[in-house]
């Protein structure tokens, strides 16, 4: 088992390696960088820059020198932790990202935890209840829940907090907390805050999980060690939640390497709708306004993100079930 | 991929069923019935299975339905919609949604709106002015337009009998444009990116699935790597990061087609690697092996045995993988990265509710979201029901 972990960590270098040089790449598309761009931009609001000043700063952030070069730059300043310079923030990269990766990763396992907790007993109750009015409506319910993306589901929760509630859904906290020092208060505003969000972003994945969860179950109640069970005089609870729940659960910890990507895309794109303060809405402002550092290492963290959540995934799945050989 | 039924009681020597054991199914009748019936199954091709399969799922068709349904939508939607996509009412801004009467003698009708200034925003106002009844005509003659882009037309299916009134049943935007007029020609472009879109991965994706899985060793191996490296990254990111790049500058058209392949560039690899798994079980079977021994070359074998037998999950595979290619054509534009106005598409027109003032004053904004979670709600009801009928023999 340790084996395998460091293999796949070592493996994963290679791939690192290859993904942070097409970050580059895609980061450095747009003709033009960072100063031309604001150039552009300072002229359309009046004033204007001229070409000595841009050069001078160019020269100035090393934007002049060849894209290899820059790339070794950046790339050598990841061992000591530095991510670059952020050009339209003045600051570090390593500083403006962390807690905005940080609130990523939370929301992700937020979510992740609320799909699962929901997730398992309605598909328990679907197997358990086939072709039941309950089986029904959660079927339905569940294709409706993949068929309306993050984004939507976020504005008519920004609709209802408005309408029904009256009040604005947005940012991490409300207006009276924001400020405020830290108490038990708070934190709840907080969770509060971050609850329906999580919700959102679980929605799809809890459709997906409820789905596979009842086909699973359906399939283990079938074989014969449940009939043996049965034929044992067990009661049904007990056959259900601990001889067939059990094995059912597998592939969804197999699955749950594939929910990663989604969560991450729902949580960048949640984060805009919301103004929450996620890799979302600081990403697309670097894509923007050419903010190529920033833009770069959101881009190859998220995907770092991604790979060790599958590795994760991988891991979980070889823990629960016993079966699964890794030479 | 599953094998064909094993035929039950094969009896050699026997050229039909009708043998000793049919005669003891002859006792009771309704045994043969169903055994006629079975019979009857071996005798269907595949396809007629599937069909047989598919017809038997109810969300199936009632997805299919709806999907050829906004399609028609769609290449009829300039004779639908009342309006053209442009077309501005500058007296009705952000005017709420038209409800619509009905009385024997007008027929359909909806009252004109009265425009009112709050003297504190000085916002309009709109109120229903009941004197004033406007009747709803069919077939009317307003702003011209090209069915399927050819055909020159200014003929729509309903519109006002005053011309200066406009009827808004989705409401209007911030320029005076009629919502629903702009949701239906929206459904052109969000409903073609996705069909382009899946098109262009299904081509990368079935050359590189179907060479990676009849082929193996190297070529397998350097297109999984690339499959994997490009899976490292989450997509709307990365899409994200490739739509920025698109210089500002260029003509809508070019945006459009740009979009397409940013989607499949990431779309095909889901593909490749579904047919990949698809083609490694077909490899090893019989027909295969016979193909190669009668000497037929790898082309033959590939487009004469492996396609084919394929054919049915990549048709699949390309209905699952539309949702998915609509939601990110949506989310994109929505972002302002995708699409641009002037273009039209379901995601450029929920921009406009983007922020919240707009929806707590003009909740209607909010329309289009029900277009794309209906478009994509008929796409997953559809291919779950295709996905069962691919495989006929299982039960």
């Amino acid at each position: 088992m340790i084996t395998f972990i460091i293999r796949r960590l070592l493996g994963m270098i290679p791939t690192l390696f290859l993904v942070s040089i097409l970050s580059f790449i895609i980061i450095e598309l747009p003709p033009g960088d960072f100063m031309t761009s604001l150039a552009a931009n300072v002229g359309t609001s009046g004033s204007s820059m001229d070409a000595a000043t841009v050069e001078n700063l160019q020269r100035q952030y090393g934007l002049d020198k060849p894209a290899h070069i820059r790339y070794l730059t950046w790339i050598a300043g990841f061992v000591r932790g530095d991510f670059g310079y952020s050009l339209d923030w003045k600051r570090p990269v390593s500083e403006l990202i962390m807690g905005r990766l940080g609130l990523t990763l939370l929301l992700s396992i937020l979510s992740l935890l609320i799909m699962w907790v929901v997730a398992i007993p309605i598909g328990i109750y679907s197997a358990t209840h086939q072709y039941s009015l309950g089986d029904t409506i959660f079927t339905f319910l569940g294709f409706l829940g993949l068929s309306v993306p993050e984004f939507v589901l976020g504005l008519f929760y920004l609709f209802i907090g408005i309408f029904v509630f009256g009040v604005s859904v947005t940012g991490l906290f409300s207006a009276e907390m924001e400020k405020a020092p830290w108490s038990p208060a708070k934190v709840l505003d907080l969770a509060n805050h971050l609850l329906w969000p999580a919700l959102i972003l679980g929605t799809a994945g809890m459709a997906q999980l409820i789905r596979i969860m009842r086909g699973s179950l359906l399939e283990i109640l079938g074989q014969q060690y449940i009939t043996t069970a049965r034929a044992k005089g067990l009661k049904e609870k007990v056959v259900v939640n601990k001889y067939a729940v059990r094995v059912a659960i597998n592939p969804l910890i197999s699955v749950m390497g594939m929910q990663l990507p989604s969560l991450i895309n729902g949580a960048t794109v949640l984060g805009i709708v919301l103004t929450l303060p996620t890799t979302g809405p600081l990403f697309v402002r670097a894509l923007l306004s050419q903010d190529m550092y920033l833009a770069g290492t959101f881009l190859l963290f998220l995907s770092l993100m991604l790979m060790l959540g599958n590795l994760l995934a991988d891991i979980a799945l070889a823990w629960a079930d016993p079966r699964i050989r890794y030479e | 991929m599953s094998k064909p039924i094993a035929e039950p009681e094969p009896q050699p020597g026997e050229p039909t069923g009708r043998g000793a054991v049919t005669d003891a199914y002859e006792a009771a009748g309704e045994a043969l019935i169903s055994r006629a019936e079975e019979e009857a199954r071996y005798g269907l091709s595949q396809y007629q299975l599937m069909w047989r399969k598919f017809i038997r799922s109810h969300t199936a068709i009632v997805g299919g339905c709806a999907v050829v349904l906004f399609y028609l939508i769609a290449a009829f939607a300039n004779f639908l919609a009342p309006y053209g996509g442009d077309q501005r009412f500058i007296e009705y801004l952000y005017a709420p949604p038209h409800p619509l009467h009905w009385e024997p003698q007008t027929g359909l009708y909806i009252y004109a709106l009265e425009t009112t200034f709050d003297p504190e925003t000085l916002k309009a106002v709109y109120k229903p002015n009941p004197s004033k009844k406007v009747p709803i005509r069919f077939f009317v003659h307003d702003s011209p337009y090209k069915l399927f882009g050819l055909i020159e037309s200014d003929l729509h299916l309903f519109g006002t009998a005053d011309k200066d009134v406009g009827v808004f049943l989705l409401g209007s935007d911030r320029q005076g444009r009629d919502m629903f007029s702009r949701i239906l020609i929206g459904s052109q472009m969000s409903l073609t990116i996705g069909l382009v879109g899946v098109f262009l991965s299904l081509t990368i994706g079935s050359i590189m699935g179907v060479t990676s899985g009849y082929f193996g060793g190297r070529v397998d191996e350097i297109m999984q790597r690339l499959v994997e490296i490009i899976r490292s990254f989450p997509s709307i990111p990365l899409w994200m990061a490739l739509s920025a790049a698109l210089p500002q500058h260029w003509p809508p058209e070019r945006v459009y087609f740009a979009i397409t392949v940013i989607l499949s560039l990431i779309g095909w690899t889901w593909l490749a690697r579904q047919l990949r798994g698809k083609v490694l079980a077909i490899r090893e079977e019989e027909f295969v092996l016979a193909a190669q021994l009668a000497g037929a070359g790898d082309a033959w074998v590939i487009f004469r045995h492996l396609i084919p037998a394929v054919f049915g999950h990549i048709i699949v595979i390309a209905t699952l993988a539309m949702p998915g290619m609509i939601l990110a054509e949506t989310t994109l534009s929505f972002l302002n990265l995708g699409l641009r106005p002037p273009l039209i598409s379901w995601g450029v027109l929920l921009q406009e509710a983007q922020n919240l003032e707009s929806m707590r004053h003009y909740p209607w904004l909010l329309t289009p979201a029900l277009a794309i979670a209906g478009a994509v709600l008929a796409f997953n009801f559809f291919g779950d029901g295709l996905r069962d009928a691919a495989d006929p023999y299982s039960r």
